[in-house]
């Protein structure tokens, strides 16, 4: 135990001696953590709350076009720059090139009359012969001009198919609108009161979002909720550099060498490690967290709730955090040079992230990455992690989890003793 | 008759992977309370040597008993009895030499007490009393060589096996440590040196072994094999029986 305590005192000594050390494991990360939040909660405030700017073109001179172009303006989704339609045909395109906006769309000169039409057609069919051949062909070859939506390619497919969907809401409601008004006219013989088509287009059944969870709290995850827990286990896998370089660094040290002729174990030296990096890991996701919870509200961001079990959260992060400096250690045992230990290193934790789901959701993934996601150490914890900081959920229900994570570090532990027979290093 | 300090009988290694057969039946003694030295061209196998007789290194075939123990089989208590200043330093520059003694001190199994005393004792006979709380990094290269003296002695070992162990310091430095290292071996502590300082080894060294191609070439008191081979000092000796072609 004395051994194992002067080397904990040794390795603490080295570590707070090293500023540039000191600020790859503190400072990085803390930044790492506030610049994701900050990038994913302005993507979040993006769809949510901000509006993105839509250039719209107006070509028909008709009341449908008009009525469209309120429609858009009533989703609250976009903020609508007018484009002006007796403008040279490319001016959509120059003004999307200038980034003006990095949507737009085209209403054709007919859509009032084709709108007008097509609602004219469906009345008729409901009123006089739903199942007349003649009138169902005639609905399915009236022509309409399609409306034209022009995207920036750096649009992502997702915020795409978002702006398609609320465009296809507008114009559903536009036909719908226009066939309620045919449809009532047919049948009263005069123009349908606007109460009553508001209540008709507009009156529908609320959804209330719930988010799942265990303590029953509704309180909607925000951005902090979802990446400081993220981030901070890639922060603490991160530590891989400092440690692996040090590992490899040490191991062709005078040092090393020293420590291998007295009566001690160096495996001494290797737990002490374990312990002071777990220490460090830990303290790192402490800050983070503190930040999280105390800064966060303070420079604009969501402030991140922390979880009901402490006791829980703690157990996570030390586990986290001794499989981090398992692995690091690992890396440092196999690695020859600083180079190939921080090369390796840093490209390892950006795969298992990836793999773990610390990049794309594990939801979003494709069936078979969902069985590889079980290798990563990080999907685990971030399992974990999930399940304090956003299912409400207590130290038995991560548990699971929590198992899962230490059986890989043991086989990690394993490997890295395997690596030091193997080498000649105990 | 005493146990020697270190015993070889019938030693063989070469390195995994490699055909070159290092040492062949080599055989070596040096006695208990002996300056002992071990001199031969780069390449000889001095350091292989020197690494085999501290454990560094595994061998198969053969012997090396030190103080009557098994090299091979020691357990981590043998390593109680032996010492080693490696050329290369061997100590934490970020720390201090008082911080270094205490780590490596905890690592030989000192107490804390004895961990005191003995850095107190150290710092003050290699003249480092005054920077016992600076770190090493900040130090000079005759000074680096006394903080890594302090801890292969620190433990009050009975063998010192030293690598160079003043390569590159200035005379005062070499001087410093010349002298300690002979009143550590008057207090009992059998040295086993390797150099390419020569002038250096003849004022130390009593009895020399020469090596070259994994092979003991001489092995006697110096002041024989100097009369032997009718040489003045072991410059020419060494010269003399190695010959004078360059071996890396």
């Amino acid at each position: 135990m004395h051994t194992v305590t002067a080397t904990i005192i040794k390795d603490l000594k080295i570590l707070i001696r090293d500023r540039m050390g000191l600020i790859m494991m503190f400072f990085m990360p803390v930044l790492l953590v506030i610049v994701i939040t900050s990038v994913q909660n302005s993507t979040y405030e993006l769809i949510n709350n901000n509006r993105i700017t839509l250039l719209a073109d107006n070509r028909d001179k008709g009341p449908e076009g008009a009525r469209l172009m309120k429609a858009i303006e009533k989703i609250g989704m976009f903020n609508i720059l007018p484009s002006d339609s007796t403008g040279p045909d490319d001016e959509i395109s120059i003004r999307m090139h200038a980034k003006d906006a990095l949507v737009a769309i085209v209403i054709p000169a007919d859509f009032s009359s084709s709108i007008q039409n097509r609602a004219t057609r469906i009345a008729n069919r409901a009123l006089q012969d739903p199942d007349s051949p003649v009138l169902k062909k005639d609905l399915s070859t009236g022509q309409t001009d399609s409306l034209l939506m022009y995207y920036h390619p750096v649009m992502q497919q997702s915020f795409r198919l978002s702006i398609e969907g609320a465009l296809h809401s507008a114009v559903q409601v536009m036909q719908g609108e226009a066939i309620v008004r045919d449809l009532y006219h047919a049948i009263n013989n005069k123009s349908v009161p606007p109460d009553l088509e508001k209540d008709i287009l507009f009156g529908q059944i609320p959804i209330t979002e719930i988010p799942v969870s265990r303590t029953g709290s509704r309180v909607v995850p925000n951005a902090s909720q979802h990446n400081v827990p993220a981030w901070t286990i890639f922060a603490m896998f991160f530590v891989v550099i400092t440690l692996g370089s040090t590992m490899v660094k040490e191991k062709s040290s005078g040092s090393f060498l020293r420590l291998k002729t007295l009566p001690s174990s160096y495996l001494n030296a290797l737990f002490s490690k374990q312990i002071v990096y777990v220490l460090v890991t830990f303290l790192q996701a402490a800050l983070i967290f503190a930040i999280g919870n105390l800064l966060f509200p303070h420079i604009g961001l969501p402030v991140l709730h922390l979880p009901n079990d402490i006791p829980g959260l703690i157990l996570v992060t030390l586990v986290t955090g001794w499989c981090a400096a398992s692995y690091a250690i690992c890396v440092g045992v196999f690695c020859n040079t600083t180079e190939q230990s921080n090369g390796f290193g840093a490209i390892s934790i950006l795969i298992l992230a990836a793999l773990g789901g610390l990049l794309v959701p594990a939801f979003a993934m494709p069936a078979n990455f969902q069985r590889i996601m079980r290798i990563s150490p990080l999907h685990w914890s971030l399992e974990a992690y999930y399940g304090l900081f956003l299912e409400g959920g207590k130290l038995k229900d991560v548990l699971t989890n929590i198992l899962s994570l230490a059986g890989i570090t043991i086989c990690i532990q394993l490997l890295t003793l395997y690596g030091l027979k193997k080498k000649n290093l105990i | 008759m005493s146990i020697p300090a270190i015993a070889i009988r019938s030693l063989s290694f070469s390195y995994p992977k490699q055909e070159v057969i290092q040492f062949k039946d080599l055989n070596l003694e040096v006695e208990d309370g002996e300056r002992f030295g071990l001199f031969g061209p780069n390449g000889a196998g001095k350091t292989t040597l020197m690494n085999l007789m501290t454990g560094l290194l595994q061998y198969k075939k053969g012997s090396i008993r030190l103080l009557s123990h098994e090299i091979s089989d020691h357990a981590k208590s043998v390593n109680k009895l032996f010492g080693f200043v490696p050329q290369d330093f061997s100590f934490y520059p970020e720390l201090s030499p008082d911080e270094n003694l205490s780590f490596f001190g905890a690592w030989y199994g000192l107490d804390q007490h004895r961990i005191k005393k003995r850095t107190a004792e150290l710092l003050a006979i290699l003249g480092l009393g005054e920077v016992g709380n600076r770190m090493v990094h900040t130090f000079s290269g005759g000074m680096k060589r006394r903080v890594n003296l302090a801890i292969g002695v620190m433990h009050q070992p009975r063998v010192l096996f030293l690598d160079e162990p003043t390569v590159g310091v200035d005379v005062q430095s070499r001087h410093a440590i010349i002298h300690y290292l002979k009143e550590l071996n008057q207090q009992g502590t059998t040295l086993i040196y390797t150099s390419h300082q020569l002038e250096e080894a003849e004022g130390l060294c009593e009895k020399i072994a020469l090596m070259d191609e994994g092979k003991i070439v001489v092995h006697d008191r110096l002041g024989v094999l100097l009369e032997q081979h009718r040489q003045e000092g072991l410059e020419g000796l060494f010269l003399g029986l190695t010959g004078k072609h360059f071996r890396d």
